[in-house]
């Protein structure tokens, strides 16, 4: 797996982050993996031991949405927001907050998916309130001075989480 | 944030020796001499190293009896792993999933083409 080639994370403007990612299926079906209970609880789950107990999506302009994280540990967190604007199957924005804030404030994403001979581009643009706390969602899992010594680290961490889940 | 906070924790696990000697304590607090053991390294240049550890919050020391034990944080140890699942390693993650998720609905929309929703071309035709 080459994650770089499909995979971008990188600043946009003053406030902004944009994430490109390309999926080999026809963007109908995407869309469908994005915005329904059944395929978001699938997939939407970052790193192992994590589930996704809760999953409520009212996809219209206005609805809401409410998602729940839960780790093997017991750790629970949720996250949430409104639909500004739903046009199926190009284009979802809505609002995102998380429970215990890890960023300040709230942050404003727009989905777009463009299909080109069945591959699908999904750009996600996601608008923080202020440079600095899109600087600090960039800066928590980015720097790259660590990226180096990242393989090591993990296999460490693997052991360590073992030993504190106890 | 956490990351600014875990710079300085980063740093003390940038060295190979530092390293070592935390993974070693995932199996149990040792003492200095233990740990210096499989190091050619002076006793005194490790004990450096495990002050520089202990600054950086990642482990601490113990006494027990007469001898002083040095152990892992719990604590830090959990927040530096929150952070390597951090924000890109997250998404990562999930979108390697939803690729697997995708694969078996393209295979599920093949077999059953008559009950698959509008595909690209119906759907532009319903458009205006």
């Amino acid at each position: 797996m080459k994650p770089n080639e499909t995979f971008k994370v990188e600043p946009s403007g003053d406030r902004e982050i944009i994430m490109t990612r390309v999926f080999d299926a026809p963007r109908e079906l995407v869309f469908d993996a994005l915005t329904k209970p059944e395929f978001v609880q699938q997939w939407l789950l970052g790193p192992p031991g994590w589930s996704m107990p809760v999953c409520q999506i009212d996809l219209r302009v206005g609805g809401s949405y409410r998602y729940v994280w839960r780790n093997e540990d017991g750790r629970e967190m949720g996250m949430g927001g409104k639909y500004t604007d739903v046009v199926r199957p190009e284009r979802i924005v809505h609002t995102e907050r998380f429970d215990e804030a890890w960023y300040a404030g709230e942050s404003l994403n727009t989905w777009v998916l463009t299909e080109r001979a069945s591959r699908t581009t999904l750009a996600v643009t996601m608008r923080y309130e202020t440079r600095a706390t899109r600087d600090e969602v960039l800066d928590s899992g980015m720097e790259s001075g660590v990226a180096t010594s990242y393989d090591r680290l993990d296999k460490i961490l693997e052991e360590m989480s073992t030993q504190v889940a106890e | 944030m956490v990351a600014g906070r875990l710079s300085f924790t980063f740093a003390a696990l940038s060295d190979p020796t530092r390293r070592a000697i935390v993974e070693r304590l995932t199996s149990g607090p040792a003492t200095v001499n233990e740990l210096a053991e499989p190091f050619t390294i002076s006793q005194q240049a490790v004990s450096k190293h495990i002050a520089y550890l202990e600054m950086a919050n990642l482990i601490e020391r113990q006494w027990q009896g007469r001898q002083n034990f040095c152990a892992l944080k719990p604590e830090t140890i959990r927040e530096v792993a929150d952070w390597a699942d951090g924000y890109r390693h997250c998404w990562e993650k999930s979108f390697q999933r939803l690729d697997v998720l995708l694969t078996e609905m393209k295979k599920k929309a093949a077999a059953e083409p008559q009950t698959t929703r509008r595909g690209g071309k119906s759907a532009s035709r319903k458009k205006k």
